[in-house]
């Protein structure tokens, strides 16, 4: 190679790397460090060995709160991906069948437009528009519909259904980026396959299992580890909408915003630097199992 | 995203079996607009719930009827917001920060894109794995000692330190997809100007930047939003004495929320989420399609 390669390599790779370091690495691996301190968030500590983690193991909220996490863990991405998955075949198979090509419903321009716009909007402030739209009296979007003599549903002050709102929400706010992402999909699978298929008699649910659902199969991949890591956050949408940070009644309350409230509001920064050390390794479990679960012989396009 | 389109030739000689099948799939076709159209509401509906609520006093919003036109148009609300409820100040601080902060990670996550994907030194590999393993772990795993590095570095409240995490925290994706992206460049060209002369930095800014343009805009694109979007960053860095005039526009908005229920209208928080819905709709209405694009970029690789 030329003379002076690698005073280049260097001077492009210094910065961003010590950024890197510093606020990304450095603050993983002080994670494990703190986790065996009493750190408070402020000033000096002690190290008091595993105590933070036989603490968090009998913590009946940690429990809670990985419950509630796995709940959305599971549903999150289910829900998700079928309601985009219909809703994208819709727009570009669903149409009618005019001489065998197989065609978008008309409007499907529109509503793959529509569709797609919330994922443009801050979580923070699709939480704030829902805590008003769940709202437990009149002023809430959903009970203002019904008619004066209606007992208006408490929603996220109810604790049976605090976490299904906010399940909804990030459903709501998730479709539309899928049905733009599958519809690319399905866009690249060849024409001639549906006609082929189409000329052998089948119908479009058919067409949908057999041909659609296995050529996706990569992407579909690529959109549960995506759904799988906003399952495992929610954090601005908890921190927004559910009743004191997590409740009712700790009904809402997720991992993201134990760590916060450990380390912000209890003074428990070592604490909640453990929290985060086991999180570190469920994530890693997820990662192997998804790989795992979902490595099947994709079929070439 | 294109529709799959029928070609001439193959739709005359499908024409005649496909034609009886038509007015079979005619009610599947019924059912696709319904679900579509309701899906399409559900999208809009709570946002247009928004505008219209921005208008309306309490007494109006308590009333119910949430669709229903306000009384009368004024928009005092839409100045209390931007003046009182320093809507216009929220703003203008995220447009500071994610301009720098966006500029920031194009240039110093090009540059080591750049640099791994191009140039074969030892350790090479082992850079490029330790950023992208940074993508396995949701960003409010480390909290706590992101909190401690932070306030060590005096940066806490500060616009450099909240700018600096933005960075280093969008390296991972943006490292990881140029670098793919870089290696789908032909090699040629930048051959050809090496034997030329061009020396390293040359090439990068005037051969390898202009023909990686497609790349480099969806990702700016896909950082811009994030770090638009982002919430949890700036509710860590941003905090302590006098935090409340930096903050950005997610933590402004999510700090209405919660005292507007005490002593404001209602309507001024209606009229602080429209005006930052509306930037959003008009940058959408521009850009619609190379938005699309960036966002699921990330995804489609």
């Amino acid at each position: 190679m030329r003379h002076g390669k690698y005073p280049f390599i260097i001077g492009f790779l210094v910065v961003p790397l010590a950024l890197y370091l510093v606020f990304v690495v450095g603050a993983y691996l002080q994670m494990f460090q703190l986790s065996l301190t009493d750190w408070s968030g402020f000033g000096g500590f002690n190290y008091v060995g595993f105590d933070n983690f036989v603490k968090l193991w009998d913590d009946p909220v940690v429990w809670t709160a990985l419950r509630h996490n796995l709940f959305l863990l599971i549903l999150l991405p289910l829900v998700t991906i079928a309601l985009a998955l219909f809703f994208a075949f819709l727009l570009n198979v669903g149409g009618k069948s005019t001489g065998g090509g197989t065609r978008g419903v008309w409007g499907s321009k529109v509503y793959r437009i529509i569709f797609f716009f919330p994922q443009l909007l801050a979580l923070a402030i699709v939480g704030v528009i829902f805590g008003r739209v769940f709202g437990s009296d009149r002023s809430g979007m959903i009970n203002g519909l019904f008619p004066e003599s209606w007992t208006p549903w408490l929603f996220l002050a109810d604790e049976r259904w605090a976490l299904t709102c906010i399940l909804a929400v990030l459903i709501w706010q998730a479709v539309g980026f899928y049905v733009v992402l599958f519809s690319a999909g399905m866009g690249s699978i060849p024409e001639e396959i549906y006609e082929a298929a189409a000329l052998d008699g089948a119908t479009k649910i058919t067409l949908f299992f057999r041909i659609t659902l296995p050529l996706l199969w990569s992407t579909l991949q690529v959109a549960w580890v995506y759904l799988g890591i906003a399952a495992f956050d929610a954090f601005a949408l908890v921190n927004i909408m559910s009743v004191n940070q997590g409740g009712p009644n700790n009904s809402t309350q997720v991992l993201s915003m134990q760590i916060y409230l450990n380390a912000f509001k209890f003074s428990q920064a070592g604490y909640a630097s453990a929290l985060g050390v086991v999180l570190f390794f469920l994530t890693l479990t997820f990662a192997a199992l998804t790989l795992r679960v979902t490595r099947r012989d994709a079929v070439d396009a | 995203m294109t529709d799959l389109k029928s070609n001439p030739s193959t739709a005359a000689a499908t024409s005649a079996p496909a034609a009886p099948k038509q007015r079979k799939l005619n009610p599947l076709n019924g059912v696709a607009h319904i679900a579509l159209f309701l899906w399409a509401l559900a999208t809009a509906g709570p946002l247009i719930w928004v505008l219209l609520a921005s208008f309306k006093n309490n007494t109006e919003i308590f009333l119910g009827k949430p669709f229903a036109m306000p009384e009368h148009f004024s928009f005092k609300t839409y100045a209390d917001a931007w003046n009182e409820a320093h809507i216009g100040q929220y703003f203008l601080n995220s447009v500071f920060v994610v301009l720098i902060s966006t500029a920031g990670t194009m240039l110093l996550g090009a540059m080591a894109a750049y640099v791994l994907a191009r140039y074969k030194f030892p350790g090479n590999r082992a850079i490029y794995y330790l950023f992208v393993s940074g993508l396995a772990f949701p960003t409010f795993m480390a909290l706590a000692p992101l909190f401690g590095i932070m306030q060590s570095l005096n940066l806490l409240n500060t616009y450099t330190g909240l700018i600096l995490v933005y960075i280093a925290y969008s390296l991972s994706f943006t490292v990881f997809f140029l670098v793919a992206f870089f290696k789908t460049l032909p090699a040629e060209i930048d051959e050809a100007a090496m034997v030329d002369g061009a020396g390293h930095l040359r090439r990068f800014f005037q051969i390898m930047m202009p023909m990686a343009k497609s790349g480099l805009i969806s990702i700016t694109i896909f950082n811009i939003v994030g770090q638009w979007n982002q919430y949890l960053l700036p509710v860590v860095v941003m905090q302590g004495a006098g935090a409340d005039s930096k903050w950005v526009l997610t933590q402004g908005i999510a700090n209405i929320s919660t005292s507007a229920g005490y002593h404001a209208e209602w309507s001024t928080l209606f009229a602080a989420l429209t005006l930052s819905i509306l930037p959003m709709i008009v940058v959408y209405a521009i850009f619609q399609r190379q938005i699309q694009a960036g966002l699921t970029a990330g995804a489609v690789k």
